[in-house]
């Protein structure tokens, strides 16, 4: 008994470590950091997250990177609603090879799309906006939210359209009323992964920005090179990334399996 | 006679449903082949055929939920081909329970009424009335999920009857309900639509359901109607081997027999002699059919034909024993009431009615 409980009790240790050692950190001063090994902090301050919060050019990071990752997610998921009901409804020319293209998009390297993005943004007067970073996410966003939605649409029986149809809904009328109530879950997961990998999502987010869009993770490298390593600041900042994610993930921690699925559970 | 001074006018019978030469492909196969038929409101219209046998099909396109291939539908004199599902003024019933998951028992009632613009004050009424009827009034303000599967079917049903729809269809409704509740329900069905108006066109693959519903029948093979009429006309006189085979449960006795003279012959030892009708036939093979419960284990005045058989499998289901058996390489089934004691695989006495024998010709038309 003993034994069957310490195994999981060490896995968690080992998965918890580096986060509680970046919250640890974000709570000591540089120089402390910089001493040597202390598992607590020895002086506890919050001067790392006052200065975070205080400073315009940190926090904007923040608020940058919530901008275009709710947009994004509330792009990705509009367009990807009518594509993936598409999928799971009617069969047309090409649909199973349209749907497995799809989800390449989501496989080849973030960097590979880097360059073009940047001229063609550069080129339309996007460059450094929020919309600009917003776009380039849905590169891999909507493919990945069609998967999603598509896998819990396809567990909603057809009949169910069809029986709406003969009471008397009009399409629109079942799709909003009927449908997306049925779907639910599946519309909070497929936000929730568009939320995430455009939350975390770095080289783009950093290539097509400058200074009125630029997001908190590249606020985060400037530490690296002004008053020194401020060790200390960077922790917190860390810290403070985590925050939404892990507020997402509780909405959907129900679902979260099926979302990892494709919905296909 | 109420409802035959309706038929002459424009009362409750006047309503129809007209299918002509309608068909569906769907990529290369067809699902329903070229099908006409005319279904009258004030009995129900049955469509008995197998799983596979087009029953769906043809409802989806009588509801509009699919495009016809060609031919036209015609519903109360109106042209309704090219008119979606919901500008036809119909109901439907799917087998498998379907309901809006998220509103409640009232709200599903009461949603096809809502999207009419029926006024609320009237809406309150009716769907109390359904609700009523299907005995659902205590659950009314429950989810779907909440009930059991005869109540959720029972909301799907009331959903049909709210609204009064000119046609109503009902795809195999009691087919995932358990035997009780079948019953239940089914002795319920005929009361629940009578003096609506609306042509009700259900469809079954039990031909059980098919004789207790009565009315019409449709019997349906692969995407074919191969005979429509009073349901106990065909049961009688089934038009081919086909319709013959759709018409039986468990599965009619089909067997190669020669006639001559007035002899029919089986195989060398069983041959009876046969009068009127069969001994007018040409003298010749044809195709002998029986259904089970005229073949007994028990000799009787009427039972005069001897069959010994080897007996395969049994069965006993309620009051009925059934009992699979060989007969010269043809396997024979008897539906017999009681419980009769047979082994398996000894050999038993079968006796079969000659008075109830279908005789096909070789092209499978009904000649006697």
């Amino acid at each position: 008994m003993r034994l069957k409980s310490l195994v999981p009790a060490l896995y968690i240790l080992f998965l918890m470590l580096p986060i509680y050692w970046l919250v640890a950190m974000s709570f000591k001063t540089t120089n402390e950091i910089l001493a040597g090994f202390s598992l607590f902090p020895q002086t506890w301050t919050f001067a790392n997250y006052h200065e975070i919060l205080t400073d315009p050019t940190w926090y904007w990071g923040y608020i940058n990177s919530i901008i275009y990752v709710t947009l994004n997610t509330v792009i990705s998921v509009l367009v990807a609603l009518p594509a993936a009901y598409a999928f799971s409804r009617y069969s047309f020319v090409g649909d199973k090879h349209l749907f497995f293209w799809l989800l390449t998009n989501r496989m080849a390297p973030a960097a590979v799309f880097a360059l073009p993005f940047f001229q063609l943004y550069s080129a339309v007067g996007l460059f450094d906006t929020h919309l600009a970073v917003a776009l380039a996410h849905c590169l891999f966003n909507i493919p990945l939210a069609v998967w999603i939605l598509e896998g819990f649409m396809s567990g909603v029986p057809k009949e169910l359209d069809e029986t709406a149809y003969v009471d008397g809904y009009s399409f629109p009328r079942f799709f909003a009323t009927i449908f997306l109530p049925a779907i639910k879950s599946g519309v909070g997961v497929a936000a929730f992964f568009c939320f995430m990998f455009s939350w975390v999502e770095m080289l783009l987010s950093k290539t097509l920005t400058a200074v009125e869009a630029k997001p908190i993770a590249a606020v985060m490298t400037r530490t690296a090179s002004s008053a020194g390593y401020e060790l200390g600041l960077l922790a917190a900042a860390g810290t403070l990334t985590i925050i939404p994610g892990a507020i997402v993930i509780y909405f959907v921690r129900n679902y979260i399996a099926k979302g990892f699925a494709l919905g296909r559970v | 006679m109420p409802r035959l001074h309706a038929r002459s006018g424009r009362g409750l019978d006047y309503m129809s449903l007209e299918l002509k030469n309608v068909s569906k492909q769907v990529q290369g196969i067809t699902h329903v082949k070229d099908t006409s038929l005319t279904l009258h409101a004030g009995h129900f219209n049955v469509l008995l055929g197998e799983t596979g046998s087009g029953k769906t099909s043809l409802i989806k396109l009588m509801a509009g939920l699919d495009s016809l291939a060609s031919g036209q539908i015609i519903l109360n004199g109106k042209d309704v081909s090219k008119l979606s599902a919901q500008k036809r003024n119909i109901s439907l019933v799917h087998q498998f329970f379907v309901n809006y998951p998220h509103m409640s028992v009232f709200d599903n009632i009461a949603s096809p009424l809502k999207v009419s613009g029926v006024a609320k004050s009237e809406i309150e009424g009716r769907v109390e009335e359904a609700a009523d009827l299907l005995k659902l009034k205590p659950y009314l303000g429950r989810k779907p999920h909440e009930l059991s599967g005869g109540q959720q079917q029972r909301t799907a049903l009331a959903r049909a009857i709210v609204k009064t729809s000119d046609a109503v269809f009902l795809d195999e409704p009691l087919a995932n309900l358990d035997y009780k509740l079948r019953e239940e329900l089914r002795d319920q069905l005929p009361d629940l639509f009578a003096g609506r108006g609306a042509v009700v066109v259900y469809a079954t693959s039990e031909p059980e359901e098919a004789l207790l519903l009565g009315g019409q029948t449709a019997l349906m093979t692969d995407g074919n109607v191969v005979q429509f009429g009073p349901t106990s006309e065909i049961y009688r006189k089934p038009k081919d081997l086909d319709a013959a085979k759709v018409f039986s449960n468990p599965p009619i006795n089909v067997a190669p027999v020669t006639k001559q003279g007035d002899t029919v012959i089986l195989t060398e030892g069983i041959r009876w002699q046969v009068s009127d009708t069969v001994a007018s036939l040409q003298d010749g093979p044809y195709t002998l059919a029986i259904r089970p419960n005229h073949v007994m284990p028990v000799e009787t005045p009427a039972h005069s034909v001897r069959l010994d058989g080897h007996v395969q499998v049994t069965e006993l289901s309620g009051s009925e024993s059934s009992a699979h058996f060989d007969l010269h390489g043809h396997s024979w089934v008897s539906l017999s009431p009681g419980v009769h004691p047979y082994l398996v695989g000894e050999v038993h006495s079968f006796f079969l009615d000659p008075s109830h024998c279908f005789f096909f010709a070789p092209d499978g038309q009904l000649v006697a």
